[in-house]
This record gives structure tokens, sequence and C-alpha cells, in this order.
């Protein structure tokens, strides 16, 4: 049990360092891939127009002055708007488009599952040939035909 | 499946396909593409370069309005930014206001661009470009000339302005063609 949790906070860790180090001490190519040229809308790393070389000075300057990842984001965000950030932040609004896909999935495999589901039970039902209680239905003049045969037996 | 499950799937079905089609439809309806000549100048409110204060186009009805979209990385701005300066100084007396409009730019170098080329006339900030869309603008500088009603006239300049095309674009947003 001991070792079980151990293993998990060590991947946790595993997760949660790299993240918090790059979000302290950010590096010119991975804000460079986060974030989108104003008058090209390619990312920074692809994109060589004048303002994306401006964007690049201000986010050296802003790693030589020990910004934060964020406060790097949020200064940009403030001279050009949220459409400079590659990925929508997850809050607000935007939350959305983080959640909807993934809930689309979800509904997506629900819908399939449960088409799956009723396709294989339908054919277990044909395959076995009797219905849930056991018995054949039978056409309904068959099975007058066949009461009348067992009412003149019996009699 | 249901009668009534499969009747609500369908319904959902066509339910996103209607919205889609609505959504491609205003999309092809309400392009962002440069307003004709003659039509409504899409109006504004925007923030002042240097200040709070909000500028809003529609403010300067009764007068003609150069628009003149710029950013200070744009070398070709620089060329014509004494034009515009010479011009608002010519014509601001006649009822003229140019009306520059700074957008995908630092504040800083905005404001330093200003100095630089001692820029008396109106600038405001659109940091966020909302107006380039409803102008079709896609590329600096571009300027547009709007008459005392508030109307696009003359010619929509997609590039460097020359004083031939200030001095012809002015009489004509003034009702007064050579």
């Amino acid at each position: 049990m001991t070792r079980k949790l151990l293993a998990v906070l060590v991947v946790a860790l595993a997760v949660v360092a790299p993240a918090a180090a790059s979000e302290q001490n950010p590096t010119l190519p991975e804000l460079e891939r986060e974030l989108i040229c104003p008058t090209c809308h390619e990312t920074l790393a692809a994109s060589t127009s004048p303002i994306a070389e401006r964007m690049r000075a201000f986010i050296r300057a802003g790693i030589a002055a020990g910004d934060t990842k964020s406060e790097i984001k949020d200064k940009l965000v403030d001279q050009f708007g949220e459409s400079v950030l590659a990925a929508p932040p997850k809050s607000g609004f935007n939350l959305l488009a983080w959640v909807l896909p993934l809930a689309g999935i979800v509904l997506a495999a629900g819908v399939v599952g449960f088409l799956a589901y009723r396709w294989s039970r339908s054919r277990k039902a044909e395959e076995a040939g009797p219905s849930a209680n056991g018995r054949f239905s039978l056409d309904p003049e068959l099975e007058r035909r066949v009461d009348e045969e067992l009412a003149r037996y019996d009699a | 499946m249901p009668g009534r499950l499969r009747i609500a799937l369908q319904a959902a079905a066509v339910l996103v396909v209607a919205l889609l089609l609505a959504l491609l439809g205003w999309k092809v309806f309400n392009p962002d593409e440069a307003p004709d000549a003659g039509r409504p100048a899409p109006d504004f409110t925007l923030p002042h370069l240097n200040s709070d204060e909000q500028v809003s186009l529609a403010s300067f009805r009764g007068k003609a309005v150069v628009l003149n979209f710029w950013a200070s990385w744009c070398g070709p701005c620089k060329d014509e930014a004494p034009l515009l300066e010479s011009a608002w100084n010519r014509y601001k007396d006649q009822g003229v206001v140019v009306l520059g409009v700074d957008a995908q730019d630092f504040d800083v170098d905005a404001q330093r661009f200003v100095d630089r080329a001692g820029i008396t006339y109106p600038v405001v900030r659109d940091k966020h470009g909302s107006t380039l869309g409803h102008y079709g603008v896609t590329g600096f500088p571009e300027t547009w000339f709007i008459d005392a009603q508030g109307r696009i006239v003359g010619e929509h300049v997609a590039g460097p302005l020359t004083e031939e095309d200030l001095e012809r674009n002015i009489k004509i947003a003034l009702g007064r063609p050579a």
C-alpha cells in the first residue's frame, strides 16, 4: 500500500515539477509555440513578420526581468487581446473550448456503446429463437388451429 | 431503437445541420470585406492612444474624415505620416479630421511613433483589431475617406498615400471634387 502511494506521488511529481519550472523560468522557444503572431496568424515560432520579431524581443526582455510565463502572456494579451494565445485560457467562457470536445467524445462513445449493446442483444434474441419467457411466438392463425386440435384431442 | 428516441436523435441532427447552415449563410452575407463607396462607414468607439478618453467615429459627423490604419512597425506608415500631418494642418479649419487607428502594435511603440513623427491629429488604439475586419483591412497602411454624412466616399487607398491621393479624396469628401 505504501509502495503504491509512493509510486503515485513520484508520477504526480514527474508531471507537476516540469510544469512548475516552466511557469517560473519560461524559455523563448516554448513561448514562441504558445503565442500567435497577430498579423499572420501563425505561431511566433513560424513567423518572421516585423511584429513577431518585436514580440520576441518583448518576451526576451520579460524573461531577463524574471517574469513568469503567465505574466509575459498576460502582458501580451493586454496589448493584442486573447487571440494572441495559441490555446484558449482554461477559464470563463473559453473553458468550453476545452470541455466541449471531451464531452463530445464521451457522448459519442456512449451512443456507440448503447447502439452496440442493443444490436448485440437483438442478434442474441434472433439466434436463440424463443422469446424471453421461453415460448415461441406463433402466428395467430396457427395458434388458433393448435388450440382447436388440442380441444379436439381433449374431447 | 424506440421510435421516440429515434425521432429525437433525427431532430437533433437536423437542428445541428440547420445551425451550421445558418452560420455559413451569416458568414457569406457578412464577410470581412471593404465597405463600398456610398455605404455608411462602420462606426466604432476606441480609446485615445495616450489617454482614457473614448473616441467614436460618429462624433465626427458633420466633418470629412481621413481614416488611416497604421502600426509602428510598418515602414510605409512612417513615410506617409508627414503627409497626413500636413493635410491635417491644412484642412482642419475647413471641416476635415484626420483620424489614425493604430492596431496590432505595442502601446509604447505606437506612442514613440507618434512622438517621433510629430503627429498632432487624433489617434486611437485598436488593441484587439476589431475595426480591421469591419473595414476589410488586410495590411498597413490603409486609408478611407468619409464625408460629412458618415458615408464612405472616394478611393480606398490600400498602401502608402501620395500627396495627390490625399488632395483628390479630401476634396471628394468635402463635396467639392475637381
